[in-house]
Order: C-alpha cells, then structure tokens, then sequence
C-alpha cells in the first residue's frame, strides 16, 4: 500500500519531468534576458548621468579596435579573397566576370564585413571582458567596488560597452576596405581584370545606403556583445571554473545574438533605406 | 577552563578605557534571516554593535559569518528582518544611496580583493580618487601615511601579484582605512597566515583601532585572534547569535556549543602537527 502511494505521490512520469524542465529552463531564459535588460537600462542611464571617465574609455578603445586590428586584417584579406574567388566562378558561367567588383563589394558592405567582423570582434573581444570581469567577481573585486561607494556599472561596464558600440562600426569599416583590396588582389592577379576598373565598378556599386545599412548594424552588435560579455562577467560564480563557463557562454551568446539580430536589423534597414 | 584561550595581546588589556566603548548602538540586526537556494544562512539573527567596540563574530566555517558583514554593507540584502546603521534602515535601500551609507565603512576582505591591474599606491589612492576632490599631492601624502600605518613605506609601487599574503592584508587594510571610516569591517583578517604574520595583523588591528578610534567587526574562527582584538564575542551558530558577551564571560559561558568550538579551537591550535586518524584528543 506505502508503495502504491509513494509511486502515486512521485512527479516521475516522463512527461511531467520534461514540462518541470522546461518550466525551469524558460525560466533561466527570462531571468537571463530581463538580467541584461536591466543592465543595459543601468549602462544608459550611468552613461547619460556621467560623468565618463574618458581615461578608461580610450583604455578599452586601445582593448577594442586596436589590439583586434591585426584579427581583422587577417580575416577581412581572405574573406575578400575567398568571395572574390567563388563570385568568378559563379559569373563566369554567364560570360558577366566583369561584374565582380560590384558583388564583392556589395556582399561586403551590406552584410559580410559587419557580421563577420562582429563575430570574429565579438568573440576576441567578449571573452576577454567576461573573462576579466568575471574574475574581478570571483576575487571580490567587484564587491570591493561595492563596498567603496563606487559603481561597478559606471566603473567597469560603461567604458566597455561604450568602447564596442563606437569601434564595431569602425572597425567594420576597415573590415569592408580590407576585403575589397583582397578581392582587387585577386581581380587582378588570378582573373586578369583591370584593376581601376575593378575599383570603378566598386565605387559605382556602393551608396551611402548601404554603407548605413552595413554600418548601422554594428552599433547594436557591439552594444549587445558588449553587455552580454559584462553581464555574464557579473554574473561569475565558482572560481576559475566558473570564468571559463562565464567566457564560453559569452562567446556562444555573442555570436547568436550577432546573428539574430543581423536579420531583424536587416528588415528594419531595407525598410528604412 | 585551563584550555580555553587566553588573550595574548601585548597591547592593554580589554576592559580598560583603552578606547571610548559606548551603548550608543552603530549597526543592529533584527531577526534577519537569509537564504540561498535551500541552505538557510541566517535565521532570526539579531545584533547589536556599539560605537567605539572591537566585536569579534565567532563561528565555524559556512556559519554565515561573512554574509552578516555583507549584509551591514549593503553588499546583499536580507530575505526578512531589519538593518539599521546609525539609526537608519538601510534594508530597503536602493544601490544608489547605499553608497552613501557605505562611505561610513571600510571593509578588510578575505583576500584582500586588491585591484590586479593597480600598483599599490593606486589601490589605496583608489577610495580617495573617487569620493574627493584632493589633488594629487595630497592623495600622495595620505596614500603614504596609511602605509605608514600599516609598516608598508617601502611597498607603493609594488603590483599586488608580488606581495605576500600578509603584505596584501595590510594594503587591503590601508585602502579600508584611507577614507577615515566610522567602522571597519575585518572579513577572516588572519586567515591563510602563518602564526607571526598573524599576530602582526592582531596588532594592527589594535593598534588602528587605538589610533583611529573606530568601531569595528571582525569576523573569524580563529579564536587566538578573537581573544587578541575584541571587546565581545558574538557567536554565529545554526543562523542565530547564539551568545554574545564580552571576552571574560565567553571563557566561563555556560553555553555548550560556544564551550565546544573554544576548546576545538584551543586543542587544534595548541596541536603543532596532525594527529594521526583514530588518535584520542587530549584534554
């Protein structure tokens, strides 16, 4: 009898188990997305009350753009070179080669340069803040803070986030320029193209649309990788185990982010340009 | 009692009018209790700390010690019960005036938390970077002389990676003292420190406190240093204070579990090697 009861009695049955689950995950899910909300409501305010200590923005500048210079470089040279490449196999079936500075350009700008350069930023860049964050947390350096009267947010997050926000865009912009020499590079020597022509038909293609389109996006992107990078460094528990969960979940985060809202902001852009 | 600790400070003795003890209560605890997940920390904990005192919470490792000094900052904010500092309550407070309340503390952490990427000199300036307008000639000169306090002159531009645990405590404890706070915080001060280093930190502790004439916490299970900088012991068990008294009534307490953790402390700190398993304790 004891057993019939206590079999009665247990939440076992596969299917309730799977609901308790993913009650639980969705609610894991929302305490994550309205942890960052507040955050980021945190961030604008401190940023608009100020004062911003300028001193540390240019510090994470110098973290942001500079020291990612040589990743992008790399990255942007064979990505233009890749599609280069690729586009002329394509265009040559139809006798149009002539046509590749106009699509290598155009995929650049609009899409390839800011979303490519935002994941491969994004995930130097972003685990690098969560990791030093992360263990400023662990070591209490950030109840340190705390305890000193002085905001981790206007300390520590705003000269982050604002250092990605303003140089995702400019270094998309050397990103697009890079990638268009690598499609010159290989215009010129692999598919014997003019290479002023290649360069006219460039300038030709792109307008200042869609140089907003491409650019535009990368104000979010680096508004969110840096707050997501930020929150999960805050959020840091369990030593140098819990960093490494913190840096992964960061980079994994960024990244799907980056690309979720490349297609919102895309509707949006094509709407609005 | 013969195995109980007996105070070895080299300073006065407690008791005396070393330093001007009040009853005007600084921080009170009313049935504050706090939980994480299922592990109830504090519960019904109640506390009264007064103006001028050395308190020293006792208690074993888990016991919620920390979390009660992370409550007084406003660091983490109790599930019920009331936290009043200097007749305010800050239990409700928002961050932003916490800060306000906080700038009446300077805290002593576990591991000192100093700042990796600063020297020396930055950490202590830190505080004073942040809430004066001093120049920097003058953040120089109080920078030194809280060194100086704490026997660290030649230390400045040292980074924190290359200071031994002892020399952190003491940059820790120049950084919590460099704004003149009304009350220290001291999160486990002798932890992770060989016995003399120890009893270095002990005296400081005292000697800050007869210089700056402050009111401190100092939370520990290390009784040797509880016995050294006190004025009362508060004893952290099961969530509760279960008795809080002054030095001399903690070593003739009726209470048992005080009695036990005093004569645990006593024995394992009189024990200069590891017993082997299965071998008896000696009264």
């Amino acid at each position: 009898m004891s057993s019939i009861t206590s079999n009665l009695a247990a939440p076992t049955s596969p299917f309730r188990s799977f609901l308790q689950r993913t009650g639980e995950r969705t609610e894991r899910a929302l305490f994550y997305v309205g942890g960052i909300s507040d955050l980021a409501v945190q961030t604008v305010r401190e940023a608009v009350r100020g004062p911003i200590e300028s001193r540390l923005v240019i510090a994470q500048f110098e973290q942001v753009g500079v020291r990612s210079l040589s990743i992008v470089v790399i990255t942007s040279l064979f990505i233009g070179m890749v599609l280069a490449l690729q586009t002329a196999y394509s265009l040559e079936a139809f006798g149009v080669k002539m046509f590749i500075g106009k699509v290598v350009s155009l995929s650049l700008v609009r899409e390839l340069g800011p979303v490519l350069m935002s994941l491969m930023v994004g995930g130097r860049v972003g685990a690098g803040i969560a990791a030093e964050i992360g263990t400023m947390k662990v070591t209490e350096q950030i109840d340190a803070l705390r305890a000193m009267a002085t905001s981790p947010v206007r300390k520590l997050v705003v000269p982050k986030v604002l250092a990605t926000t303003i140089m995702f865009p400019v270094m998309t912009v050397v990103s697009i320029f890079i990638g268009i020499l690598g499609g010159w590079l290989i215009a010129v020597a692999n598919l014997h193209l003019p290479g002023n022509f290649y360069m006219r038909s460039v300038v030709e293609t792109v307008h200042y649309n869609d140089l907003a389109s491409g650019l535009g996006k990368t104000f979010f992107f680096g508004f969110a990788v840096g707050l997501i990078a930020c929150y999960n460094g805050l959020r840091t528990s369990g030593g140098a185990d819990g960093v490494g969960r913190a840096t992964t979940v960061t980079v994994v985060m960024g990244a799907i982010t980056v690309l979720i809202l490349d297609f919102f902001l895309t509707k949006l852009f094509l709407l609005a340009f | 009692m013969t195995d109980l600790p007996i105070a070895d400070r080299r300073a006065e003795p407690r008791g005396t009018d070393r330093r001007r003890t009040t009853r005007e209560p600084f921080v009170e605890f009313q049935n504050v209790a706090k939980a994480y997940g299922p592990k109830q920390v504090l519960r019904d904990a109640n506390l009264t700390v007064y103006r001028g005192e050395v308190l020293v919470i006792l208690g074993g490792s888990g016991s919620g010690k920390s979390v009660t000094l992370r409550h007084m900052l406003g660091l983490e904010a109790p599930d019920s019960g009331r936290i009043i500092v200097e007749e305010e309550d800050i239990t409700d407070l928002p961050e932003q005036e916490l800060y306000r309340v906080r700038k009446k503390f300077g805290m002593l952490f576990q591991s000192a938390a100093l700042f990796d990427s600063m020297s020396v000199f930055e950490n202590i300036a830190f505080p004073l970077r942040e809430h004066t307008e001093m120049s920097e000639e003058e953040i120089a000169r109080a920078v030194r002389e809280k060194l100086e306090l704490v026997n660290l002159h030649h230390a400045e531009q040292l980074m924190p990676v290359s200071l031994s645990g002892g020399m952190r405590k003491r940059v820790g404890l120049a950084r919590a003292i460099v704004l003149d706070p009304k009350m220290i915080l001291y999160d486990e001060p002798t932890t992770g420190l060989d016995p003399i280093t120890g009893q270095v930190i002990n005296e400081l502790i005292i000697d800050l406190q007869s210089k700056l004439n402050v009111t401190s916490v100092v939370v520990t299970h290390d009784i040797h240093s509880a016995f050294s900088v006190g004025d009362r012991i508060a004893f952290l068990n099961h969530g509760t204070f279960e008795w809080i008294g002054t030095m001399d009534q903690a070593r003739v307490s009726d209470d048992s579990d005080l009695r036990a953790f005093l004569k645990a402390s006593a024995v394992t700190a009189a024990q200069p090697e590891m017993k082997r398993p299965g071998e008896a304790v000696s009264d």
